[in-house]
């Protein structure tokens, strides 16, 4: 065990002085370190046969690592890129990577396997000790490095010269300031963009699947519609931004069965919209469970009672699903009577 | 080996016997220019020791490397931008879909490019490889102690790359702007605007207006390709300077001391093993990424705000955040026409305290201690039992919510309900690490007192003897010196004085705060019942002497 | 005949026997089976709402009441259609076998004449979706790529990426898509079994219905291509982490001790 150099502290254990002090006054030490066990052969270090099965395998194994490279390149250029191929118990893979893959690994792995053998069984295994000196600086150095910094401090006068420090220490501060306020452009600022949607008076319900404008009767009782405001395509410039506040989720329950006053109020004849957007942090929720009127989130579980108001029956969301509400016009399809009348999405500071 | 430290070969003055060869005068050449021989002093027979556990940091070191290398390979071809395409590639369930220019390129790496799909697969086979790799050697220098002085700043270094991996990990996984990924950066936007005051104007900044927005993925990218790996890359560098500055931790065993360190020379022998286990390392991710698909875009589709799938999950180092976000009650807090979000804040806030928490831990040790040495030997874990508890009840934690953010393909694949899973992760939260400390302390303490028996006791040696007299004992075997010394090398701290110290003139001075903390923790640590005395050269004389005498 | 005696004690005698009764077992039963279908094509050319009724009265009426009405038990099946129950009694999930937070998939035990006479007692009940004709579910010719957006639209939330099903609340679940007929996908969506919302043809018409059904067909099925290998269960990250940890890491260190074991050192003698 090792002698300690430093004083011990008051709550050393005792053990500590004991051993270490023993371990050289007491030679019959029962515990004491016998030293390093003498060096034991092995059968490469004597049997010269030995020596060259073992150079012959990491001969073998970068001859190997050779052939799985040629192997690389063969399947590179012959095989074609689409081709699939039944391998067990993989299933119906790409012949091009399996084939590339297999090839590049063994290459690689030869390589190393050959070099290990190699340390292994052929180079020296004779154990050496080496000194570790203590990281921290002698007395002496320290005490150099610390007089040489009181000088250069002395030298350059920054204790004595008071305005000078300030008002560096002034220009430093502010300087990153230009970084900072180059960020600026990052991006527009908020203001009142979260509160709004697509969803306007009279916009209509259009459906996500069929991209027709939707009527009250081809909602039918336990079935799921996704739709979004008339006007917004696909291919428009903005349709990720619009569409991940104006995703919207309908459904029809039997009016008897909403227990939510308002709720029954915005909807139309048992048909609800709301936010598909979870008030959590925005997963697009849609776990629409018919028979219990229970919407799921399939990020983090927020379960929503579509029936009473959308109100959060378990996991982490903060409040309900925001309603939209809907009518009929003219025509007989179902149109928006408004925008959200809250925010859509997961909270924020501002949101109230 | 000895290093000719007198003086350098002038290049005019040439050797006396016989011509340098090509190498040797370019090494000359260089060493001149670059001092690279008194480098080659201190490092080339540089002493490593041997074991397995020591390896864990390279399988990190390699994984790094050839992340970078498939990483280049994959900037060759990827397209940081969020512009709209229609997919015309060859996989056919995808053709005339709408998708980011990102997916698209990801697409065609996947499909049109030779190889491209292997790449990408070892890339993120090989990312996952690290981060855990990360986690268990960052486990292996905890659970033996390898954190204590010196090497306290290289605990941090390490600490702080896993951080840097895990959100290099989240901004890579990012980039494809797939249906699965993009959830992932709603889940963030979602998080940030959670943030008091600034959540707003972070989240438009970031996003470059409302999200999704069309900046992101050019922005994560230089993140991902640029800042994160070029601040890592700096601290990997000084993280394996000082391990050789530092030279390797050593377990205890005859002939190595806290003053040396035993093993084999870094030429040839480490530089054959480590470098032949760089070539092991991207074998075999070469191999897993040819048989395992990893992220397979072209099933996940392309990102829409309004699609989403069932068990949208982060990859896994990121999974505990997911169990804590998916676990937390929903509350939310509305107060002057301001919402406070709490149920996404405190998973937030708890998220950096949990790696806080392991991060800082050398130091709360070390202030318990009071130990100002250097240590080199390695603890063995159960001769640390407070540590090696705490370690396992953290893991534990970890595991904890790592099953959180897995409860719906628990629920589906153990037949569970999810919300039985989410109500045990949140009971668990709270109750499993102390269930886990208890346990693992007793398992310490219990093998403690089983080495204690075998130093003073021996060894059983499984064979029966009668003695004369018609009872049946079983032989013990002593221990040899090796043995003995191996089961005796470790100290043992006594607690901190607990007395308050007195000063000059004999008044007792009050203890502050601090120090009664301090001796408190240094009774859970090393208080008897905290830690099974070693056996002590006189018990053992004892013992021994009364073994002759039956 | 001498080596066969002499290998009878072989440990794995045993299970070379099993192997051998059990394919004995299936050969018998395949020889058997289709005598029975027969038998039930030949019934079916009498197909009767009576016969219906019967099947109906034993199988069905303690939980859906004599006269489809519903009970506590079981829900009424007025209206639901024949689709409904082709896909109920198809699928083996009915008749339940026990209560639970979700009645599974399990083997079917009617033929297939049986259960369009009990599809035709229940639309009797009153009117409801048909079954669906090959025509309309025939997934040939579809738009696969149409197909996956509106799987991900309406489908992925409870169904995962490509079907391979998910958690819903208090144990119930959304089942994995493998190995589900065309059909029975199509009278899935035009009913919404169980807890599942219906995509009636009014919001989905028959042309998305088909290609959903061509997407499922080509990204879940068991000769889909996966290109990069090995599936892992199509989970995602999750099954992607253990695979990595056990198979990845688990190696690399198996790896490790090799190479830092000690080589066996030459014997003393």
């Amino acid at each position: 065990m090792s002698t300690h150099e430093e004083t011990p502290e008051e709550h050393l254990p005792s053990e500590q002085r004991e051993h270490g002090a023993e371990a050289v006054k007491r030679p019959e030490n029962p515990f004491a370190d016998p030293g390093l066990p003498p060096h034991e052969h092995r059968v490469q270090d004597i049997d010269e046969a030995a020596a060259k099965r073992s150079e012959r395998a990491v001969a073998f194994l970068f001859a190997l690592s050779m052939v799985a490279t040629v192997g690389f390149i063969a399947a590179y250029v012959s095989v074609p890129q689409d081709k699939s191929i039944y391998v067990w118990p993989l299933g119906h893979i790409s012949a091009m990577n399996f084939s590339l893959g297999m090839t590049l690994g063994i290459a690689l792995f030869c390589i190393g396997a050959g070099a290990v053998h190699w340390a292994r069984t052929l180079m020296s295994d004779v154990e050496i000790p080496d000194d570790r000196h203590e990281i921290g600086a002698s007395p002496e150095v320290t005490a150099k490095v610390k007089a040489d910094w009181v000088q250069g401090a002395k030298e350059s006068g920054l204790g004595r010269r008071k305005l000078i420090r300030n008002t560096m220490l002034g220009a430093l501060t502010l300087v990153p300031l230009s970084g900072v306020v180059l960020l600026r452009d990052l991006g527009p600022l908020p203001g009142t963009s979260l509160r709004h949607t697509a969803w306007k008076k009279g916009k209509l319900l259009v459906n996500m699947n069929t991209n027709e404008p939707l009527r009250p009767s081809d909602v039918v009782v336990g079935s799921l519609t996704f739709a979004k405001p008339e006007g917004l395509e696909e291919h428009d410039h903005d349709f990720q931004k619009e569409i991940a506040k104006a995703a919207l989720m309908i459904v029809r329950l039997q009016p008897e069965n909403i227990k939510d006053k308002r709720e029954l109020d915005w909807s139309h004849e048992g048909i609800v919209a709301y936010s598909k957007i979870c008030t959590h942090v925005g997963c697009p929720i849609s776990l629409y469970e018919q028979q219990t009127h229970h919407a799921l989130c399939p990020c983090h579980q927020s379960t929503f009672d579509l029936a009473d108001g959308a109100r959060v029956i378990f996991g982490p969301a903060g409040h309900a699903l925001p309603q939209l509400r809907i009518g009929v016009n003219d025509e007989g399809y179902l149109e928006a009577l408004g925008d959200f009348a809250e925010p859509v999405g997961p909270a924020f500071w501002e949101r109230g | 080996m000895s290093i000719d430290t007198t003086e350098k070969p002038e290049p005019s003055g040439g050797k006396s016997r016989g011509k340098a060869s090509g190498g040797e005068r370019f090494a000359d050449w260089t060493d001149g220019r670059l001092g690279i021989y008194s480098l080659a002093r201190a490092n080339m027979r540089k002493i490593f020791p041997d074991h397995w556990s020591f390896m864990l940091g390279e399988i990190v070191l390699y994984s790094f490397v050839i992340i970078i290398l498939t990483g280049v390979y994959l900037t060759l071809f990827f397209h940081p931008s969020m512009n709209e395409v229609e997919y015309t590639g060859s996989y056919v369930p995808m053709q005339g879909q709408l998708m980011s220019e990102a997916f698209n390129s990801t697409m065609h790496i996947s499909f049109d490019v030779r190889g491209g799909l292997l790449i990408r697969q070892i890339h993120h086979w090989a990312a996952l490889v690290f981060l855990a790799g990360m986690f268990v050697h960052m486990m292996r220098v905890f659970f033996t102690g390898a954190f204590r002085k010196p090497r306290e700043v290289n605990w941090l270094f390490g600490w702080l790359l896993f951080i840097l991996g895990m959100f290099t990990g989240f901004t890579g996984y990012s980039l494809p702007d797939d249906l699965l990924s993009g959830t992932g950066v709603r889940f963030m936007e979602g998080a940030i605007l959670a943030v008091p005051v600034v959540g707003t104007y972070l989240s438009f900044f970031l996003f470059g207006g409302e999200f999704p927005g069309g900046d992101f993925v050019a922005r994560f990218y230089s993140v991902h390709i640029l800042l994160l790996p070029g601040i890592m890359l700096g601290l990997l560098a000084a993280h394996l300077f000082l391990v050789f500055y530092h030279k390797h931790t050593q377990w205890a065993g005859p002939g190595r001391t806290n003053k040396n360190v035993v093993g084999m020379p870094f030429l040839p022998v480490y530089t054959a093993k480590a470098g032949g286990f760089f070539f092991l390392v991207f074998g075999v991710i070469s191999v897993v990424a040819a048989i395992a698909t990893i992220n397979p875009i072209w099933a996940i589709g392309p990102y829409r705000p309004d699609q989403v799938s069932t068990g949208a999950q982060p990859d896994w180092y990121m999974g505990f955040s997911e169990g804590l976000i998916r676990v937390m009650p929903g509350w939310e807090v509305n107060f002057w026409g301001h919402t406070l979000v709490l149920g996404v804040l405190i998973p937030l806030l708890i998220f950096p305290l949990v790696l806080v928490s392991i991060g800082v831990y050398p130091f709360i040790e070390a202030w318990i201690t009071g130990d100002k040495r250097e240590h080199h030997i390695l603890d063995r874990p159960r001769n640390a039992p407070t540590r090696t508890g705490l370690g396992v009840a953290w893991i534990t934690l970890y595991m904890v919510l790592l099953v959180g953010g897995g409860n719906d393909l628990f629920a589906t694949h153990l037949h569970l309900s999810i919300n039985a899973i989410t109500w045990f992760v949140r009971v668990g939260f709270f109750a499993a690490p102390v269930i886990a400390f208890l346990v693992t302390k007793r398992i310490c303490l219990g093998l403690q007192r089983r080495d204690r028996d075998k130093v003073l006791h021996g060894r059983e040696s499984g064979i029966i003897k009668r003695l004369p007299h018609g009872e049946f004992i079983e032989v013990h075997e002593p221990l040899a010196q090796e043995a003995l010394h191996k089961l005796t090398a470790h100290e043992q701290y006594e607690p901190a004085a607990i007395a308050p110290p007195t000063d000059d003139n004999g008044v007792a001075k009050k203890l502050t705060r601090g120090e009664k903390l301090r001796a408190k923790l240094s009774r859970g640590y090393y208080a008897e019942g905290n830690q099974i005395p070693k056996p002590t050269v006189q018990e053992y004389e004892e013992i021994t002497s009364g073994h002759g005498h039956h | 005949m001498k080596k066969l005696s002499a290998r009878r004690r072989h440990p794995l005698a045993a299970v070379v026997v099993l192997l051998l009764a059990l394919a004995a077992t299936g050969g018998l039963y395949a020889a058997f089976a289709p005598a029975d279908k027969a038998k039930a094509e030949e019934s079916a050319q009498s197909l009767t709402i009576e016969e219906g009724k019967k099947l109906y009265s034993v199988g069905c009426a303690s939980c859906h009441g004599t006269g489809g009405q519903g009970t506590t038990d079981g829900p009424s099946l007025v209206g639901v259609g024949a689709a409904a129950v082709d896909f109920q009694v198809g699928t083996g999930r009915m008749p339940a076998q026990q209560p639970g937070a979700q009645v599974p998939k399990k083997k079917n035990i009617y033929s297939q004449a049986e259960i369009d006479q009990l599809a035709a007692y229940v639309s009797s009940l009153g009117a409801g979706p048909a079954v669906p004709t090959k025509k309309q579910y025939d997934p040939s010719g579809a738009d696969i790529g149409k197909g996956g957006e509106l799987f991900r639209t309406n489908c992925a939330q409870c169904h995962n990426f490509t079907g391979k099903g998910g958690a819903l609340t208090h144990g119930k679940y959304a089942p994995d898509l493998n190995g589900v007929s065309p059909k029975h996908l199509y009278e899935a969506m035009q009913t919404g079994p169980q807890n599942m919302p219906s995509f009636p043809d009014s919001t989905m018409p028959e042309k998305n219905k088909k290609d959903i059904i061509a997407y499922v067909n080509a990204v879940n099925g068991d000769d889909t291509e996966h290109p990069g290998g090995l599936e892992l269960g199509g989970l995602g990250p999750v099954s992607e982490g253990l695979f990595g940890w056990v198979f990845g890491l688990g190696t690399l260190i198996a790896v490790a001790v090799w190479i830092a074991a000690r080589t066996a050192k030459a014997k003393k003698s």
